[in-house]
């Protein structure tokens, strides 16, 4: 399973049911100016929790907090 | 009722400005907003002007769209009014018009900020965006009471009476430190967001205010310029500014949460952003006033605050926190009681102990706190089942690391051959016309059935 490729599709599809516009997803892009605010993240997480079965901020007491997307998709590729 | 717990009385009442006034005179002290800047010095000098007596003990509401332009009537008006109700920016339209009926409004101040006037009773007064000048200087100092918008078990906010004095009975001096600068990603015009510029303006130092709809990462660029040593915020508004690059141009001195519950995750996180800097989370509400604060760096309170004496008196019955002193609101605007027979308010958290320490689980009442934001399941289920093809719904929180909880709704198809992706864009497209962002149920989930009390009521599991 291509971990990225989920929580790409994941944010998009939020967005799209949020009616956020957000740029083209990569690696450096900075989650807080996606254009996402932090309902849609607390929404993208719990998503992410149902497909990949892991919520890392909850298993996790010591989580740094995901500047870019490739920090975000990093969490999950640890915690996974 | 105990004697204690009588209210200070009228005699003792200093205004908020005399209290400002005689804690200036020791170097420059600023008010920031994002669109001015002034010092604290200016805005207790200023002329008079015509509106000066006429709001002479009468009930006033404030309705501005700049904080600082609020703090600045806030500091005209105690002392003058008979009582000044305090509006956040989302108190618009009829949600105003029903506020200003409820508090039976003489006056509506505004700085320009008025949209929509159908239905105010009320006189409007506009004061200039760049007011600074003085309303009523030479009037006899009364008891203002300050007035505090929360949320009634309806959804409809409900009006709650504060004193200066109970305001500001946790706030104490910090000397001569005049270099503090202050600042809260609330909002000044709610309990929590009041409670910082009161010891801004109180306590010494400076406050930088927040605006409506400034993203996080301007914030913080503010307050990296204006030197911010003391900031405080929602667990919610912390892990969104954790989230921001701009967060490490910060060097705060003091590091502050409150009105959520400050799970174990977020005080790490605040602690390994910030090694050195001491983090405390507060236990404060609008109708109990500040409670605690606890500096240990862990979660929950320790079971031995139960039994502090002291201003403020705890106890836990029925397993919600109840407290007990002179910073609790006196009373409901029009509603029913606020405290008990012997005076303990029960705050509806939840809380149960573990090992010496008592950890909070929610909302008794089954109220939802996204971010910060109470919702009400039965608004949002009222909405879903006013969609075609939806028979009933039940809304509930589900717990999330960002916002604290999220809302999710399970649905019962009215026939169950449509319970799929065009029925669920329906239902999302309904609630997003119908409700603010934060209410509109982000996972939906379709089920055969919902299970039914005895009463016949829907079954909800208690938080």
């Amino acid at each position: 399973m291509d971990v990225k490729q989920t929580v790409a599709d994941c944010i998009e599809q939020v967005a799209k049911a949020q009616n956020k516009v957000i740029p083209a997803i990569s690696d450096q892009l900075v989650l807080l100016e996606s254009g996402l605010d932090s309902l849609c993240f607390a929404i993208v997480v719990a998503t992410l929790e149902d497909e990949l079965g892991v919520d890392p901020f909850a298993t996790s007491e010591d989580v740094h907090f995901p500047v870019t997307f490739l920090d975000f998709v990093r969490l999950y590729e640890r915690a996974l | 009722m105990n004697a204690r717990f009588e209210p200070l009385s009228a005699q003792s009442r200093l205004s908020l400005r005399a209290r400002v006034a005689a804690a200036t005179g020791h170097g420059p002290r600023w008010l920031f907003g994002a669109e001015r800047q002034l010092q604290l010095d200016e805005a207790l000098a200023g002329t008079v002007l015509p509106q000066a007596s006429i709001m002479h003990d009468k009930i006033v509401v404030l309705r501005f769209a700049s904080q600082l332009a609020n703090a600045l009537a806030l500091l005209e008006l105690d002392g003058i009014a008979s009582q000044i109700v305090l509006c956040p920016p989302d108190v618009q339209g009829a949600m105003l018009a029903q506020i200003c009926t409820q508090a039976r409004a003489d006056f509506v101040v505004s700085d320009g900020a008025m949209a929509d006037e159908a239905g105010l009773e009320a006189t409007i007064v506009e004061l200039a965006a760049d007011f600074t000048a003085r309303l009523a200087p030479t009037l006899p100092a009364i008891d203002t009471k300050w007035l505090l918008l929360t949320s009634g078990t309806t959804g409809a906010p409900k009006l709650v009476a504060h004193s200066l004095p109970g305001l500001t009975g946790a706030i104490i001096s910090q000397g001569a430190d005049f270099d503090i600068v202050w600042a809260t990603f609330y909002d000044t015009r709610r309990y929590g967001g009041l409670q910082m510029l009161l010891r801004a303006l109180l306590a010494g130092g400076s406050m930088v205010f927040s605006q409506a709809e400034e993203p996080v990462g301007a914030f913080l660029t503010r307050l990296a310029r204006h030197g911010v040593t003391h900031l405080a915020g929602t667990p919610s508004h912390w892990r969104r500014a954790l989230m921001s690059a701009e967060i490490k141009s910060l060097k705060p001195r003091y590091l502050r949460l409150s009105g959520e519950i400050a799970d174990q995750s977020v005080l790490n996180a605040l602690r390994a952003a910030f090694p050195d800097v001491p983090v405390g989370h507060a236990y404060a509400s609008t109708e109990a006033g500040v409670g605690f604060e606890v500096t240990d760096g862990l979660e929950g309170f320790p079971a031995s605050f139960l039994e502090r004496v002291g201003p403020v008196e705890m106890r836990v019955q029925n397993g919600t926190l109840r407290i007990r002193s002179q910073r609790t609101a006196s009373h409901y605007i029009g509603a029913g009681a606020l405290a008990d027979d012997e005076g303990f308010v029960d705050t509806g958290d939840l809380v149960e102990a573990r090992g010496g320490r008592y950890y909070f689980l929610g909302r008794a009442s089954g109220i939802i706190n996204v971010g910060g934001l109470k919702v009400h399941p039965e608004e949002i289920e009222a909405v879903l089942n006013g969609v075609a093809g939806v028979q009933l719904s039940r809304v509930k929180a589900r717990k999330s690391p960002i916002t604290g909880a999220i809302v999710v709704a399970e649905i019962v198809a009215a026939d169950p051959a449509s319970a799929g992706p065009a029925l669920k864009a329906t239902i999302l497209a309904a609630a997003q016309a119908a409700l603010p962002a934060y209410k509109v149920p982000a996972l939906i989930q379709f089920v055969a059935q919902l299970p039914m009390t005895r009463g016949g009521k829907l079954e909800r599991a208690h938080a």
